[in-house]
């Protein structure tokens, strides 16, 4: 099945390239090419982006998926209040492009509070509040996604509301709410590309620094896009399996969560 | 109110909106008892006994359960700890959980029983219920009948004084029914106090010690089973009796 996609995406480069043959394109893959010492130092400097890349993006994924959940508590709280804050939450941080909020954070803060930030902080904290909100929108709608028997059921056999919450509904909506959770990763993990603007050495920002020294800007973008591409197969295969091990359809018996 | 009184009901009054969906209901179970309701869809059946077990809020009157005065104010967590167990037509099983932590969940967490204590007591029950073989499985791998017994034997894990069955066979294939209908007749006759409502009226004229026809959200008739059966006082009793024993 791996094997299968892996196949099917080398087959769709190669078709890119052949394109970009048949055009007036003079390809100059010396650049990368880790038959040379020149491209093997150009390899090693744009693959040198990675532990950035990765970094950030567990860090983005970790923050506003626990953030998320917590802002997603308030959505199911009784106060109209409450709610509205919630909603708010999410309306804000969901309707402010991410690259507006890393500017904002990043050179905003400074001046409002006086605060500096990192590149590497700056960024995180403006994807991470960014990220949270769709997380929340995710957790909200896999317990709502929940029969109302299964809270009333738990309501008869006397289990408190936050019994109720961390045996039986939050295990299963974290359930249903994972392969949208994947997909979430897989759009941080992309979006972590926006932080280059102000300065991360992650994957892109590694392609800008060359791309302006050698003037090769086609090949490096490509063997930039090959290594997101590598990254969210990575990615993906593993979110199918924790899907798979969770056993995201009951009725089949997958293994149980809460043992 | 005399002592064995499990549930009693004093002019209880709900609405839904506008619509009035039970009127001054007085009801009364004793220890022991076992009261069988029917009456067309949307007659207040369900929701009566819905509001035995907290699951509904009354707007009006009194219900005792056991002594306890349920206050029909809105709150999260209930009052009654598995006092009164309930059976629900969709059996209402946790799917993520084997049938066995299905059993033991209560327990462990509102009674404080040790895992060991209440995966004894669940076996106890799910033998009762004839499937102790199944207790390592996910409710999804069970036919019907078998999660409504699993359902059934959940309930019972609480060492409820009361049982409540809100249609408990409707859900189920024909073939099924027998099973379920004979798990509640042992449940009944080893004492448990039982309220039911059902269309079932074979079970009904074996285990009612007190029949209750419900129409518009009042009850219309009130009996022992033999003259519920054989002579009811209001015409439309008769009506749906004949209509539901007709086929």
């Amino acid at each position: 099945m791996t094997a299968k996609r892996i196949i099917g995406v080398l087959i769709l480069i190669s078709l890119l390239l052949l394109a970009g043959c048949a055009s007036s394109q003079q390809w100059g893959w010396y650049v990368v090419n880790p038959f040379v010492h020149r491209g093997r130092i150009n390899l090693a400097f744009l693959l040198s982006g990675i532990p950035w890349t990765i970094g950030l993006t567990l860090c983005c994924v970790l923050i506003s998926n626990v953030l998320g959940f917590l802002i997603s508590l308030l959505s199911l709280a009784e106060q109209r209040i409450v709610r509205i804050l919630y909603r708010s939450y999410v309306e804000v941080f969901r309707s402010i492009p991410p690259l507006v909020s890393i500017f904002w954070v990043y050179y905003g803060l400074p001046i409002l509070i006086d605060v500096g930030l990192e590149p590497f902080p700056a960024g995180m904290i403006a994807l991470s509040l960014y990220g949270s909100a769709f997380m929340a929108e995710i957790f909200r709608g896999g317990v709502q996604s929940i029969d109302r028997g299964q809270f009333e059921a738990a309501h008869t056999l006397g289990l408190g509301y936050l019994d109720t919450m961390r045996f039986v509904i939050f295990p299963q909506a974290l359930r249903r709410a994972l392969p949208a959770i994947g997909n979430q990763l897989v759009i941080m993990l992309k979006m972590t590309s926006l932080v280059s603007v102000i300065g991360v050495s992650e994957v892109l920002r590694r392609g800008n620094e060359l791309a302006v020294t050698e003037y090769r800007p086609l090949e490096i973008y490509t063997i930039v896009a090959l290594q997101y591409l590598a990254l969210v197969l990575i990615v993906s295969a593993g979110v199918r399996k924790l899907e798979r091990r969770m056993g995201s359809d009951e009725r089949h018996g997958g293994r149980s969560l809460g043992e | 109110m005399p002592e064995d009184l499990v549930v009693s009901m004093q002019s209880v009054n709900k609405w839904f909106g506008e619509l009035q969906v039970l009127k001054d209901i007085d009801v009364s179970v004793s220890s022991g008892e076992r009261v069988v309701i029917c009456g067309p869809s949307g007659s207040g059946k369900s929701t009566l006994i819905r509001c035995i077990c907290e699951l509904e809020r009354h707007q009006q009157g009194n219900i005792l359960v056991n002594g306890k005065s349920l206050s029909g104010a809105r709150q999260r967590s209930p009052n009654l700890r598995g006092e009164v167990g309930m059976v629900f037509q969709q059996f209402n099983l946790f799917p993520h959980l084997s049938v066995l932590r299905n059993l033991t969940l209560a327990p462990m967490r509102v009674r404080k029983l040790s895992r060991a204590a209440a995966e004894a007591l669940a076996m106890q029950y799910l033998e009762r219920v004839r499937i102790p073989d199944q207790a390592h499985k996910l409710p999804g791998q069970l036919s019907g009948g078998q999660q409504q017994r699993v359902a059934i034997a959940r309930s019972l894990c609480m060492q409820p004084l009361l049982m409540l069955f809100d249609e408990p066979t409707s859900a189920l294939d024909p073939e099924m029914i027998s099973e379920v209908l004979d798990t509640m007749i042992e449940l009944a006759e080893e004492g448990m106090t039982m309220v039911c409502v059902t269309h079932e009226m074979g079970f009904a004229k074996r285990v009612a010690d007190q029949m209750i026809f419900m129409d518009g959200g009042e009850i219309v008739e009130k009996a022992g089973p033999e003259k519920f059966f054989s002579s009811p006082d209001h015409e439309r009793t008769r009506q749906f009796l004949s209509q539901i024993l007709s086929h």
